[in-house]
């Protein structure tokens, strides 16, 4: 008999099927996958599990535990399942804990909940539950908010949370979603160490994280069952063309690089770009990015690469002039350009354009898209009559593959790879010169995210566009960046060509980034954790190489001298050890 | 479309807003109609006919005053002073307190601090005993009376205004933009104005009530309205002196203040039901 | 904490001296003085008067004797009350007030919370909708509407209840005013409190405490009650000026010999010595008791206390 067995699962509100006759089970002890694309029906599912759905959604089919029906069922029958027998990591960790009671103290009344009564009794079990999850120093921890914690830290918690009470089962909606992907190996090898436990339930639309960590899938499509089946079988012959899209769209590290660009001219070129922000309340400047230097020639795509805290973002925002350098120099086409955007000419203003991560808040939500679209026209064309104006706008959103229907649309009225697609032809329209993209496809679903991701690499073959693309994520650049950029704690890790850092990674950083990405492979799956601790908060940057805290590789040498940027190979690395290593 | 269309037909998907506003247009409609069709004068005194109880055979719908005064012409035209005081507050504490908020928000840095510096100051003086103060200190006059008002209510406009313009500044429209080389007057225009109306008009309504409600009670108090002028606030006052034997005095304009505060505190929640973005998200 | 409580404390005194000049400016800008109602009086007599009360001296020399009176507690003496000095006017009336007004406070701040929580576990309910149709009408009374009908109902209809201050000595004179100025605030607080609760349980930290099978009681008893307090802690700021507010008129009604009274009766005497020294004592109470509100507010959310 299965432990959860779900069975012609609906789930709608009002008109609107979310869910839709799905049924699945999980047995005792057995670790299941559930994929799907966002908007897909699974974060509703295990909220159904949890009775957790708002009085608003109608409910319909069985939801069996342990042989008892639970859909449905009585609060104080629930209460006493939930955490008990079931227990739940939610997505965001950040918002999922109560900012306002202290750590340890949400976790003692779950047990007090649960059948403990005696507060000694109750504070051990949760100080042993924070240790057994990875914490260090429990005792400290137990009274710390929140937001004392890192974010890595905050999903121990958690985790911590569901477990205290034993359950048979633990539900996982997107537990690594909002972490770093070092993290996220971390915290995948904690779930994997507690499997002994308890049957794991893990929702996730990343085939990675499923592909190394689960024993059964099951995909959904809109609500519905697409496929159901062994790990192994599903990823090497996939029945459904759906499973077969979803394994497709799952960005993998073994693929090819684009063939080197034609060489172009030097477009962009920063020298020793230097940011700083002033702390809060004290006179101290926070060095968010460091002495970083990029080449871009026309037609080439860099990526610049790190996690969140690496500095990226205030790196290229320095060179395209919205938040100010402290030092350094920027020249476009061989002409020095200094200063914020607003004091730069016009022609710079037109040649280097921005998309942002966000295409919902990219979009002013009062504008039509057609006026969005047509907006850099209005400073760039002025002289444009209202004919050539549509012309322009109808040809960029034909650039873009999106439909001339559109433009008579507000922002809300789009998707999320549809609202990509126009702030992608808003910065085309005007045919600059390069094209930065920040995190510009890690809000999309994977198919979403390979069709705009073509569409760049096309673009870039018809007009020579050069692209700068920041990512978090490694996996997502492989199959468009001709030179890599890895950034750690606002320096420079390493810089090279595709093959350098795909095949012969020469810093311990890169080579710890590639072992976290979750490949799409039972087999060789990923997400490997070599990399212990988080990185380190630009208030309180580690003497020596800002790497050697979390490096295997560590020498006396590193902990006190600052390793420079230079050429071993084909390679720029930032490393003390780069010649000698084998990674 | 234009704004106001959209506006429009927004408010009307909203029965509070309409039953509320409808409401309120039919009592302004009956202020400024009332004194017309009645044939009473609203200064007239007439001795022989004091402290008479509504009885509108006689022609006196509400009953008369201490004076003999149309009880009905009187309130009605208290109405109107309390609707005009009302709407000149409001748009005295609109046209500051967007200014300022809008200012503070979108320069931002230390121009912003220092100006918000000066709000938090004034939030924490006792503003209407500095009003008390001003109608003592002057002369009593109507002007006084809107300014003062109005400078009370500002401060939560520039407030909500400032907070709003700074979210917007750092969105990341604002920020494309700008780096499209898009001007700074066009980018208030264009990106920050239209994002600004929704709250805007919910809090002007929301202000309604409580410039209404401070001018009564200044009237109430003997500092607001002057004779021969009325206001509903000081027929409360005139009410409560006459309430053991003219309770209608009391009770018809007390009645009438209360409905109408009701009726804008209604509408304020409906429109904030309807436009305040940080709600409907 | 301690150096945010010390933070805010040096940030009231700009607040605080602010208010002093400008009040005191107020009144030195008064076109008439307070003894130009009654009869040209002869030049010696009226230059004597001046001097007794500083009026010969320039205004800066007359602001700081005023402020270095003001901080030993000399708000110097009362123009219509001759044989008083406006402390011995405040300390005398206040007293009554405070009663009145602490008293009010406390009705709001439990009733109010109370209704607020009961409406917002049960939102949407017959409940609820009752509860907040009395909010809605209770803010929408003014408070010198709502003191003499209630006078009118239970003391003119019903004589349950005496009709003003001197007519009774014992605690039921208390009952009518302390009702008229809490109603308004109690109906504040409940849609407040109901408002911020329902915001507070819809979020995703309550969803997790859910998921731990906590029920509803202990949900909000460990997990949303405080959060949801945060912003009725705030509103109690602008809730004792409303109340002090409220004191002037229900003061005026009931005939209470109280800070209100006195401030009305001095406003219309023109005691302008008076007025000021009652203005500055209001704004000195209110900006202490919004320190006290901010420092509970940084005791009570962790994420403030440690900036």
């Amino acid at each position: 008999m299965s432990l959860l067995d779900i069975r012609e699962l609906c789930i709608r509100y009002g008109n609107t099927d979310v869910v839709t006759g799905l049924s699945f089970g999980v047995d005792s002890g057995e670790s299941v996958g559930l994929v799907g694309e966002s908007g897909s029906g699974k974060t509703q599912t295990a909220l159904a599990v949890l009775g957790l759905l708002p009085d608003t959604a109608g409910v319909s089919g069985s939801i069996l535990f342990d042989g008892d029906e639970i859909s449905g069922a009585p609060e104080r029958q629930l209460d006493r399942l939930r955490a008990e027998r079931i227990g739940m990591v939610f997505q965001d960790p950040t918002q999922a804990l109560n900012p306002y009671v202290p750590v340890g103290k949400q976790l003692r009344r779950i047990l007090f909940r649960h059948g403990i009564s005696d507060g000694r009794e109750a504070d051990q079990r949760v100080m042993h539950m924070l240790d057994r999850v990875g914490l260090p120093d429990p005792a400290r921890q137990f009274r710390a908010y929140a937001h004392q914690l890192s974010g890595g830290m905050r999903q121990r918690v958690m985790i911590a949370s569901a477990l205290i009470a034993e359950p048979d089962l633990l539900i996982a909606d997107e537990p690594t979603t909002a972490l770093d992907v070092t993290v996220q190996a971390q915290i995948l090898a904690l779930l994997e160490r507690i499997r002994e436990e308890t049957a794991l339930l893990l929702i996730t639309h990343d085939l990675g994280i499923i592909a190394g960590h689960c024993e059964r899938l099951v995909v959904i499509e809109d609500g519905r069952l697409v496929e159901e089946g062994p790990t192994r079988r599903l990823f090497s012959e996939p029945l459904a063309a759906h499973t077969r899209k979803l394994i497709d769209a799952a960005p993998r590290l073994d693929g090819a690089s684009p063939p080197p660009p034609a060489s172009g001219d030097l477009v962009l070129e920063a020298d020793e770009v230097s940011v700083s922000y002033a702390e809060r309340n004290e006179r101290r400047q926070l060095h968010a990015v460091m002495d970083l230097d990029l080449q871009l020639q026309a037609g080439e795509t860099v990526a610049v690469v790190g996690e969140s805290g690496s500095g990226k973002s205030s790196f290229v925002r320095a060179v395209l002039g919205l938040v100010p350098m402290r030092a350094g120099r920027v020249a476009f086409c061989g002409q020095a350009i200094a200063g914020p955007a607003q004091a730069r000419a016009i022609e710079t203003r037109r040649d280097l354009q921005l998309v942002f991560q966000d295409p919902a808040g990219s979009l002013n939500p009062q504008l039509r898209v057609e006026r969005i679209i047509a907006e850099p026209l209005t400073v760039h064309a002025p002289g444009l009559g209202a004919g050539g104006r549509y012309e322009r706008v109808a040809g960029a959103l034909q650039r873009v593959g999106l439909d001339e229907a559109l433009l008579n649309r507000f922002p809300h009225q789009l998707s999320g790879g549809q609202a990509q697609r126009v702030a992608i032809a808003r910065a085309l329209i005007v045919n600059p010169r390069v094209l930065v993209c920040d995190e510009a496809v890690a809000a999309l679903d994977g198919s979403v995210r390979q069709q705009i991701l073509g569409l760049l690499q096309r673009e870039q073959q018809t007009s020579g566009l050069a692209i700068v693309f920041i990512s978090h994520d490694l996996a997502v650049v492989r199959s468009i960046s001709h030179r890599v950029m890895v950034l750690y704690l606002g320096r420079l890790a390493e810089l090279a060509g595709g093959a350098g850092i795909f095949g012969q990674p020469r810093h311990p950083y890169t080579r710890a980034l590639l072992d976290a990405v979750p490949v799409p492979d039972p087999i060789a799956p990923g997400g490997k954790l070599s990399l212990g601790g988080e990185m380190p908060s630009i208030t309180d940057p580690p003497p020596g190489c800002a790497f050697h805290p979390r490096c295997r590789f560590a020498i006396e040498r590193c902990r006190a001298e600052l390793p420079p940027a230079r050429l071993v190979g084909e390679t720029r690395v930032a490393c003390h050890r780069a010649e000698e290593l084998e990674l | 479309m234009s704004a106001v269309a959209r506006i429009w037909a927004r408010m009307r998907t909203s029965k509070t807003v309409m039953v509320s506003g409808g409401i309120l247009c039919a009592i302004a409609l009956l202020a400024i109609a009332g004194p017309w069709i009645s044939p009473n004068e609203y200064l007239t005194a007439n001795f022989d006919n004091i402290l008479r109880a509504p009885t509108p055979s006689a022609g006196h719908v509400f009953g008369t005053d201490d004076l003999g005064r149309d009880l009905f012409v009187r309130t009605m035209m208290g109405v109107q002073v309390t609707f005009v005081v009302a709407i000149v507050a409001s748009v005295v504490s609109l046209v500051i307190g967007v200014l300022y908020g809008a200012t503070a928000g979108f320069v931002g840095g230390r121009v912003d601090a220092v100006m918000m510096r000066l709000v938090d100051t004034l939030y924490a003086t006792p503003f209407i005993f500095f009003v008390i103060l001003l109608l003592v200190v002057f002369e009593r006059n109507f002007l006084l009376i809107f300014v003062a008002i109005g400078a009370i209510n500002w401060l939560d406009m520039a407030r909500i205004v400032r907070g709003q313009t700074l979210s917007l500044r750092e969105r990341e429209f604002v920020q494309a933009a700008r780096l499209i080389g898009v001007s700074t007057p066009r980018i208030i225009v264009r990106h920050i104005a239209p994002n600004l109306v929704g709250i805007v008009i919910v809090y002007v309504t929301l202000t309604i009530p409580q410039a209404i409600l401070i001018e009564s009670f200044l009237s109430f108090l003997g500092l607001g309205v002057q004779e021969p002028q009325t206001s509903l606030g000081k027929l409360v006052n005139d009410g409560t002196k006459q309430m053991e034997g003219a309770s209608w005095m009391l009770l018809i304009p007390g009645t009438l203040l209360a409905a109408i505060l009701l009726c804008f505190n209604f509408l304020g929640d409906g429109m904030r039901d309807l436009f305040d973005a940080r709600r409907t998200q | 904490m301690l150096r945010y409580t010390l933070r805010r404390l040096l940030g009231a005194i700009p607040t605080l001296l602010l208010v002093i000049v400008l009040a005191f400016l107020l009144v030195h800008a008064a076109p008439g003085g307070p003894f130009d109602d009654e009869r040209a009086l002869p030049a010696e007599i009226e230059a004597n008067i001046a001097a007794v009360y500083h009026l010969d001296e320039p205004l800066p020399m007359q602001f700081l004797r005023y402020l270095g009176g003001v901080l030993k507690g000399d708000f110097g003496p009362s123009y219509s009350y001759r044989d008083y000095t406006v402390s011995e006017l405040i300390g005398r009336s206040f007293p009554v007030s405070m009663q009145l007004g602490i008293l009010a406070m406390l009705l709001a701040t439990v009733i109010g919370v109370s209704l607020g929580i009961l409406a917002a576990l049960k939102s949407n309910s017959a409940l609820d909708r009752v509860v907040m149709g009395f909010a809605m009408t209770g803010i929408s009374i003014p408070v010198f509407v709502i003191a003499p009908l209630l006078v009118l109902f239970f003391a003119v209809k019903l004589h349950w209840l005496p009709a003003s201050w001197t007519g009774s000595a014992d605690a039921s004179r208390l009952l009518l005013p302390v009702l008229s100025l809490a109603l308004p605030q109690i109906a504040y607080v409940a849609r407040l409190t109901r408002a911020s609760l329902i915001e507070v349980l819809s979020s995703d930290f309550i969803r997790t405490a859910r998921a731990q099978g906590l029920g509803t009681a202990a949900i909000v008893r460990y997990h949303a009650l405080k959060p949801a307090m945060l912003p009725v802690l705030s509103y109690m700021g602008p809730a004792v000026a409303a109340v002090l507010t409220g004191s002037v008129v229900v003061e005026e009604i009931f005939g209470i010999p109280g800070l209100g009274q006195l401030f009305v009766r001095a406003s219309l005497n023109r005691d302008y010595t008076l007025v000021l020294g009652v203005v500055i004592f209001y704004a000195a109470l209110i900006i202490l008791l919004n320190l006290i509100v901010d420092l509970l507010y940084g005791a009570i959310d962790p994420r403030i206390r440690r900036r």
